[in-house]
């Protein structure tokens, strides 16, 4: 996570926020759960970090109710 | 009065031998104090009574039953309890029964996505996995304490109290007869699950008891489906939970299915319902043949055990002193290896040849090996039943992953029982050279059987007492009380013997008398061997104590 020359550039991001909403939508609210579970155990294993892996967990743990913002 | 029920007549497969009650000194008043008293003759009470024999002590069993174990109990066998059994001379009518097997499968609905595959390695004298029939196993036992009169098993004697004081333990034994009082130095609590004896001194197991209920249905049916462990998670015969089949000897299938949150375990268990269950995975499966149910019974998984498996002049062995889930093969396993560490330490603390810390030894090494199966049976369970909504859904997610990709089917490996190292063991020796070996079994691995030039195995030679293994040593002698095995380059004429230890001519092994290392080096060092005996047996500066 630290190692900015792997890091998307902003149109790359933009491009995978994108195919993120549309693959959770694809999904449906049922399967959406599943499909992201799914997502992060690939994405994970392709890391082949596991402390970023855990960084990562921790950090998107964070400001999860965002009703208080 | 104590009056056991008869065996059961009915088994598909087998004929229970009625035992006959014998009348003890005791009932005529005589009061002797026994070395060992074993309470409970299950497989733990019996090998130990067969290890303590191996080392000069003839134990008393004292078991409830008149029969040996009925029902859907232990089934497989790993690799090291083979090994122990073949110790104790029993490993003959054991392989002629039982089947071995080295694959599994396990489904995602009807798609394969892990296959289990344990090779046999032609080093080994056993294979990886057996399956037997519990009662196959104690009749075995039974039969060899028998031939040689290696222990005194009373059958119909329950014990129902106990207690100690700084010489003997002392037990309240009812049998149909009468009730007794039977007077031992020391005492093995091998009296199951729901033990007395750990009642009798108000010891608790703590730790944790899974979610999940589990029936198991023992039944008779020919099947042409191969000697494999089939798991399937989620099939149409058991939706959203698993189901599980593994072959048996005379024609018997273990069917081992879990019961839903939604389900009366107590309803689950009525035949009609088993059979209705039974027969829809069998049609789903495509199994036509026509089948008959021996047995069914309900589990759940624990992971519970006592703090410290000593109590005084009582030790706790199996299922007593703790109880594991039997995923992966663990439960009988585990209390084969408990029998197998205790027997050599407790003969030799009550023949006075070790200190009475050897008897703490048991505790420290097994308690830890229980805490491993802990967590790796943990694993697995959280797997079979996830213990909440995240763990629910990481397991659908590797399921659904692991139809396509073989790596997330590695996430529904059963993890097989594997022996555990006492790495940490206060007996392994303190000057040996184990950090400069770079492979072979470390100081508190069970040795690795291996074929000699002769088509004999390692593990056929390995004597009851310590064992010092000799790679090309040319100085000889033993230090006393160890019998030494040579091991020659000229009879290991492609050299797999020397690197499967990772030995060079002048290496030795220190084998304890249960077959795990003491400790190693990389020269024959006669002083090490003996300082490291003495820390094997205890006998340190606080002397010896019978």
């Amino acid at each position: 996570m630290t190692d900015a020359s792997k890091e998307l550039s902003f149109e790359e991001l933009e491009r995978i926020y994108g195919l993120l909403a549309e693959g959770i939508d694809a999904a449906g609210p049922e399967r959406e759960a599943l499909f992201l579970s799914k997502l992060a155990l690939i994405l994970a294993r392709r890391t082949g970090d596991p402390d970023a892996v855990a960084a990562a967990i921790e950090a998107a743990r964070q400001d999860l109710d965002l009703s208080s913002i | 009065m104590h009056q056991p029920a008869p065996p059961r007549s009915d088994s598909l497969y087998f004929t229970y031998e009625d035992f006959p009650f014998v009348w003890p000194p005791e009932l005529d008043g005589a009061q002797p104090v026994h070395d060992v008293a074993i309470v409970g003759g299950g497989p733990v009470g019996l090998v130990t009574a067969l290890e303590l024999a191996r080392h000069g002590i003839r134990a008393v069993v004292l078991e409830p039953k008149r029969s040996v174990s009925e029902g859907s109990r232990a089934l497989a066998f790993s690799r090291r309890s083979q090994e122990i059994l073949h110790g104790l001379g029993v490993s003959g009518p054991i392989t002629g029964k039982a089947l071995a097997w080295t694959h599994g499968r396990s489904f995602y609905r009807d798609t394969v996505i892990f296959r289990l595959e344990m090779p046999r390695s032609e080093e080994e004298r056993f294979g990886p996995m057996i399956n037997l029939q519990q009662c196959y196993l104690e009749q075995f036992l039974v039969d060899r304490v028998r031939a040689d009169g290696l222990a005194e098993i009373r059958w119909r004697s329950k014990v129902t109290g106990a207690v100690q004081d700084a010489e003997k333990v002392t037990l309240t034994v009812d049998t149909p007869e009468g009730a007794y009082t039977l007077a031992a130095r020391t005492v093995v609590a091998a009296d199951g699950a729901r033990s007395v004896m750990r009642s009798a001194f108000g010891l608790r197991m703590n730790g944790e008891s899974h979610e999940g209920t589990y029936l198991i249905a023992d039944i008779k049916i020919d099947s042409a489906l191969p000697t494999e462990r089939h798991a399937w998670f989620d099939p149409p015969s058991n939706p959203g939970a698993t189901m599980l089949m593994h072959k048996q000897p005379d024609g018997l299938w273990r069917v081992d299915y879990q019961l839903r949150e939604d389900q009366d375990p107590e309803v689950e268990l009525r035949e009609e319902r088993v059979r209705d269950r039974v027969q829809s995975h069998l049609d789903w499966i495509g199994e036509p043949a026509p089948w008959e149910l021996e047995m069914s019974s309900l589990y759940k998984a624990h992971c519970i055990c006592l703090d410290d498996y000593r109590h005084g002049r009582v030790l706790f062995a199996g299922d007593a002193a703790h109880l594991v889930p039997i995923f992966g093969v663990r439960g009988l396993n585990s209390g084969i290896a408990d029998a197998n560490n205790l027997g050599w330490k407790l003969a030799a603390y009550l023949k006075g040849e070790a200190g009475e810390a050897l008897l703490d030894s048991y505790s420290a090494e097994r308690r830890p090996a229980t805490l491993e199966i802990f967590r790796q049976a943990s694993k697995s369970t959280a797997f079979m039943t996830p213990p909440s909504r995240g763990h629910g859904l990481m397991r659908d997610a590797a399921l659904s992953l692991a139809l396509r990709y073989a790596w997330a089917g590695h996430l529904a490996n059963p993890r097989q029982s594997q022996p555990y190292d006492y790495a940490n063991s206060p007996l392994n020796a303190e000057a040996d050279d184990d950090a400069a070996f770079t492979t072979g079994p470390r100081a508190g691995a069970p040795l690795l059987d291996a074929r000699l030039a002769d088509g004999g195995h390692l593990i056929d030679h390995i004597a009851a007492g310590p064992t010092l293994l000799c790679f090309e040593v040319s100085e000889g002698g033993a230090p006393p009380g160890c019998v030494r095995i040579d091991l020659r380059r000229a009879a290991d004429p492609d050299g797999r013997l020397f690197r499967h230890y990772g030995a060079e001519p002048g290496c030795c092994y220190l084998l304890r008398p249960d077959g795990h290392v003491a400790g190693r080096w990389r020269v024959y060092d006669p002083g090490a061997i003996k300082a490291a005996l003495d820390r094997l047996f205890a006998r340190g500066e606080a002397g010896t104590e019978a």
